[in-house]
C-alpha cells in the first residue's frame, strides 16, 4: 500500500480541479434551493450551457477567448429564464421534473448527431482553452517548474496549468461567496429567505414572487456557469455526458453535506466530498491492487465510491439534513 | 429506529447476494482496441478489421469470430486507426453513415470499444428496431412507427401505473423508480442466463421477488421515514440517493456491458399488413395490456382498489372512513414494485438489457405520469400511451437521437398549459 500517494492525492483533492469547479457550481445550487427553496434538479444544465458556449465559440466560430467566456455567460442568463418562464409557478415536485427534463434536452441536444457540426456529437469540444493558458503567469511569469510544498514525507505539487486553474477557481469561489453573503444580508436576500418559508405570505406582501425565484435563478444559473467554464478549462474539452443528471445530485449532496443556506456550506461540502471519495477510492483501489481485496476489481471500486454517495445522502437527509453547518429551521425540505 | 437502517442495509446485502449469480468481471489488464459487429442483431462473422496506428504502421489484422467480436491488444497508449473491410461484410450490409474508418484514442490499462453500427443496404440511415428495409411509403412507415410506439407505451405505462399510485398514496415523487424497472430486469437476467431457467419462469420469478422486495421496501423503509415525519421533499432527494445506491450497484454485479436474454432473442419478423413485428413484441404487448387491464379492473371493483383511490384522493378522509391507510400503501408498493418488474423484464425483452436502462426511461415515466395527471391511475395509462407513440412517430420528422428531446419538450409544455395532466383534477399544481 502506497499511503504516501494515497495521502497526497487526498489532500490535494481538498483544494483540487474538482473541488473548485463543483463547489462553485454548488454556490450557484445553493442560492436556489438553500436560499429560495427551489428544487432546481438541472444545475449541471448550467455548467453545460457555459461550458459549450465557451468551446463553441473559441472552436467553431474561431473568435476570441473572453468572447467565448462572454458568449457562456449569455448562455446560462438565457437558459434560466427559458427554463424559468415555465416552471417557477409550479410546485416543488414539479419543478423537479420539469428542470430535469430541460437538462436532459440540453444534455441531448448538445450529443446529437444533427448538431455534431456544431457541438461535436458525444466525443464534445476540444481545443478552446489557449486563451486561457496563455495568460498563465504560474507559467510565463513565474518560472517554478510546480507549485507546492513538502508536508513532511508526503509532497503536495500540483503544475503550472493546474496550479493557475486552481488559483482563477477559488479567486471565483472567493468572489461568488461574497456576492452571496451579501446578497442575503440585503432586503433583496430577505425576500428570498420568504419565498422559501411561506410563498403565499410573500405574495399577500405585494411582492411578485415569479420575479424573485427568476432573478434567483438566473443568479444560481450563472455562478453555476461559472463551474462550467472551470471544467471546460481544467479538462481543455467538454464533453455531453459530464453534464447529466447526475452530476446536479452530486452538487445537492455537497450542498447539503455542508449545510443549505450557508455561504460556505457547498464550499466546505465540495471539499469534504471530493476527499472522502478520493480517499475512499485510494485506499480501496490500493487494497485491490495490493491483494488485500480479493472479491472486487478496480472498476467495482469506482462504482463502490457512487454507492457511498448515495448511502451517504440518504443518511445526511435521514438523520442530519441541515448538513454541518445548517440550521435545521432553515432547510426547504418540508412540502408546500 | 436503528433496527430499520440495519435492516434496510440487510436487505440491500440480500439484493446484491441475490444479483452475485451473474456477476462476472471485466478483465482489468486489458489495454487495447475491441468490438462487436451486429447486424439486426445477428451476430457478423468473418468480417475484416485492420488496425494501424495513427501515422499508419499496421498493428494487427483481425477477423470476427462467430460472437460478430474482435480484439486487439496494442503495447502503447494513443490514437489508432481502425479500418474495417467493407467487402468482407455480408451481401446485405453496409456500415451506417457509410464512413468505415473509425480513430479511436487507447488510454493505458484500458480497452477500447469501437463501434461500427451495421445496417441492411437499403435502408434509410437512421435506427429503427425493426427495420422494414427498403423503401417504404410515409403512411407504412408511421403504422410501423406506431406500433414500436404502442409497445414502448406499454412498457412506460406499466412503470408508470406504480409510479403514479406511489405518488398518489404518499406523496412521494419517486427517483428510483427506474431502478425499480432496471431490479426486474436484472432478476430475470439472473434466474434466466444466471440460473438457466427459461425466461417465462426466470420472467414470473422475477416480477414476484420484485414485488416482495417492493413490499419490504415500504415496510423498512419509506414506512420507516413517513412514521418519522420525514418531509415530502427530504424523501424525494433520500429516494435520488437511493436510485444512486441501486444503479452502481447493479453495475457492480452486472456490468457495465449489454446483455440479453438467453431465449427470444432475434426473432425474425412477420408480417401483419403495413407493420413487421417480431412475434415476441405481439406477446409481450398482449401480457403488458393483460395486465394493465387486470390492475385497471382491480382498482375500479375490488375494495381494496376503491381504498388504494380513496386513500390517493383524500389520505385523512380515507383513513378516517376506516380505511387502514398503512396496509394500503404496502399493497400499492408489492404491486408497483412487481409491474415495474415486469415493465423491465418486458424492456429488456424488446431491446437489451443495461444497468441504465431504468434510469433511461425514468423522464419518459415521469413525462406519462405528468401528461396523465400525477397521482391519478387511469391518467398514468393514458399518458404513456400518448408518449410512447409521440416519441416514435416522431422519428418521421425529428432524428431518432433527438426523440425524447420532443417528449420531454411535450411534458414541459403540458405544464404551461394544463399542469393537472389529461384525466387529472384542477387543483394548486403552481
Amino acid at each position: 500500500m502506497d499511503w504516501i500517494t494515497i495521502i497526497s492525492t487526498t489532500l490535494k483533492s481538498a483544494v483540487g480541479v474538482e473541488t473548485v469547479l463543483y463547489g462553485v457550481a454548488a454556490i450557484g445550487l445553493n442560492v436556489h434551493f438553500g436560499y429560495t427553496g427551489l428544487l432546481n434538479f438541472g444545475q449541471a444544465a448550467f455548467m453545460g450551457v457555459a461550458g459549450y458556449g465557451l468551446a463553441v465559440t473559441v472552436t467553431v466560430m474561431g473568435l476570441p477567448f473572453w468572447v467565448g467566456i462572454g458568449v457562456g455567460l449569455v448562455a446560462a442568463v438565457l437558459l434560466a429564464l427559458l427554463m424559468g418562464i415555465p416552471t417557477l409557478h409550479l410546485r416543488a415536485d414539479y419543478l423537479a421534473i420539469v428542470t430535469i427534463a430541460g437538462a436532459e434536452i440540453v444534455r441531448l441536444i448538445f450529443r446529437s448527431v444533427a448538431f455534431k457540426d456544431v457541438f461535436g456529437g458525444s466525443d464534445g469540444q476540444r481545443g478552446f482553452s489557449n486563451g486561457f493558458y496563455a495568460i498563465n503567469p504560474f507559467e510565463h511569469f513565474f518560472t517554478a517548474r510546480q507549485y507546492g510544498f513538502n508536508l513532511g514525507p508526503v509532497p503536495l505539487f500540483f503544475s503550472p496549468r493546474q496550479t493557475w486553474v486552481i488559483f482563477v477557481g477559488w479567486v471565483l469561489i472567493a468572489l461568488a461567496c461574497g456576492v452571496v453573503f451579501l446578497l442575503m444580508r440585503s432586503p433583496w436576500g430577505r425576500v428570498l429567505k420568504a419565498i422559501r418559508e411561506d410563498e403565499d405570505a410573500v405574495r399577500s406582501l405585494g411582492k411578485s414572487v415569479f420575479s424573485y425565484k427568476m432573478q434567483s435563478l438566473v443568479l444560481g444559473g450563472v455562478i453555476g456557469s461559472l463551474g462550467g467554464f472551470i471544467y471546460g478549462l481544467a479538462y481543455a474539452s467538454v464533453q455531453p455526458d459530464v453534464f447529466g443528471t447526475e452530476t446536479t445530485f452530486y452538487m445537492y449532496t455537497m450542498v447539503i453535506l455542508g449545510g443549505a443556506a450557508r455561504v460556505f456550506g457547498p464550499v466546505i461540502g465540495s471539499m469534504l466530498f471530493w476527499v472522502l471519495l478520493v480517499l475512499v477510492y485510494g485506499v480501496l483501489a490500493e487494497a485491490v491492487g495490493a491483494g488485500y481485496i480479493t472479491f472486487m476489481d478496480v472498476n467495482q471500486v469506482g462504482a463502490l465510491r457512487w454507492i457511498l454517495v448515495g448511502l451517504g445522502l440518504i443518511l445526511l437527509l435521514i438523520f442530519r439534513p441541515q448538513g454541518i453547518f445548517g440550521d435545521k429551521r432553515e432547510i426547504a425540505i418540508d412540502a408546500r | 429506529m436503528r433496527r430499520a437502517v440495519i435492516a434496510f442495509t440487510a436487505f440491500l446485502g440480500g439484493l446484491i447476494f441475490l444479483l452475485a449469480g451473474p456477476a462476472h468481471a471485466d478483465p482489468a489488464d486489458c489495454q487495447g482496441l475491441r468490438g462487436t459487429l451486429k447486424l439486426q442483431g445477428q451476430p457478423v462473422n468473418g468480417a475484416k478489421i485492420a488496425v494501424t496506428t495513427e501515422s499508419g504502421q499496421p498493428v494487427k489484422e483481425v477477423t470476427t469470430n462467430a460472437q460478430g467480436t474482435w480484439d486487439v491488444p496494442v503495447d502503447k497508449p494513443g490514437k489508432y486507426k481502425v479500418t474495417l473491410d467493407v467487402s468482407t461484410l455480408p451481401q446485405n450490409a453496409e456500415v451506417r453513415g457509410g464512413n468505415n474508418v473509425r480513430t479511436p484514442t487507447v488510454y493505458k490499462g484500458n480497452c477500447s470499444s469501437v463501434l461500427f453500427a451495421l445496417q441492411p443496404k437499403g435502408a434509410p440511415g437512421q435506427e429503427q428496431q425493426q427495420d422494414s428495409g427498403g423503401q417504404t411509403s410515409m403512411w407504412e412507415q408511421a403504422a410501423q412507427l406506431a406500433f414500436e410506439g404502442l409497445n414502448l407505451g406499454l412498457i412506460i405505462a406499466l412503470a408508470a401505473l406504480g409510479l403514479s399510485l406511489i405518488y398518489g398514496t404518499t406523496g412521494l415523487t419517486n427517483f428510483s423508480h427506474g431502478e425499480l424497472v432496471t431490479l426486474g430486469a436484472i432478476l430475470a437476467y439472473a434466474f434466466n442466463v444466471g440460473i438457466g431457467l427459461h425466461l417465462i419462469p426466470a420472467g414470473i420469478i422475477a416480477v414476484i421477488v420484485a414485488g416482495v422486495l417492493g413490499y419490504l421496501q415500504d415496510r423498512l423503509f419509506w414506512g420507516w421515514l413517513r412514521k418519522r415525519g420525514t418531509g415530502i421533499i427530504a424523501m424525494m432527494i433520500i429516494s435520488i440517493g437511493l436510485a444512486l445506491v441501486l444503479r452502481y450497484a447493479f453495475l457492480i454485479f452486472f456490468g457495465g456491458q449489454t446483455e440479453a436474454y438467453a431465449q427470444y432473442v432475434a426473432q425474425p419478423g412477420i408480417q401483419l399488413g403495413p407493420i413487421s413485428a417480431a412475434p415476441k413484441n405481439l406477446v409481450a404487448m398482449g401480457i403488458e395490456l393483460a395486465v394493465l387491464i387486470v390492475v385497471g379492473i382491480a382498482l375500479l371493483r375490488t375494495r381494496t382498489g376503491k381504498a388504494a383511490r380513496a386513500v390517493a384522493d383524500n389520505p385523512a378522509l380515507a383513513a378516517s372512513s376506516g380505511i387502514n391507510v398503512d396496509r394500503v400503501i404496502r399493497i400499492v408498493w408489492t404491486m408497483g414494485g412487481a409491474i415495474a418488474a415486469l415493465a423491465g423484464v418486458m424492456l429488456g425483452l424488446s431491446q437489451t438489457l443495461k444497468y441504465t436502462m431504468g434510469q433511461d426511461i425514468l423522464l419518459l415515466i415521469f413525462a406519462g405520469v405528468t401528461l396523465g395527471g400525477l397521482g391519478t391511475a387511469f391518467g398514468a395509462l393514458v399518458g404513456s400511451l400518448v408518449v410512447g407513440l409521440f416519441i416514435q412517430v416522431s422519428t418521421l420528422w425529428v432524428p431518432p437521437e433527438l426523440k425524447n428531446v420532443g417528449a420531454l419538450a411535450v411534458l414541459i409544455i403540458v405544464l404551461l398549459v394544463r399542469p393537472q395532466g389529461i384525466l387529472g383534477r384542477r387543483e394548486r399544481i403552481g
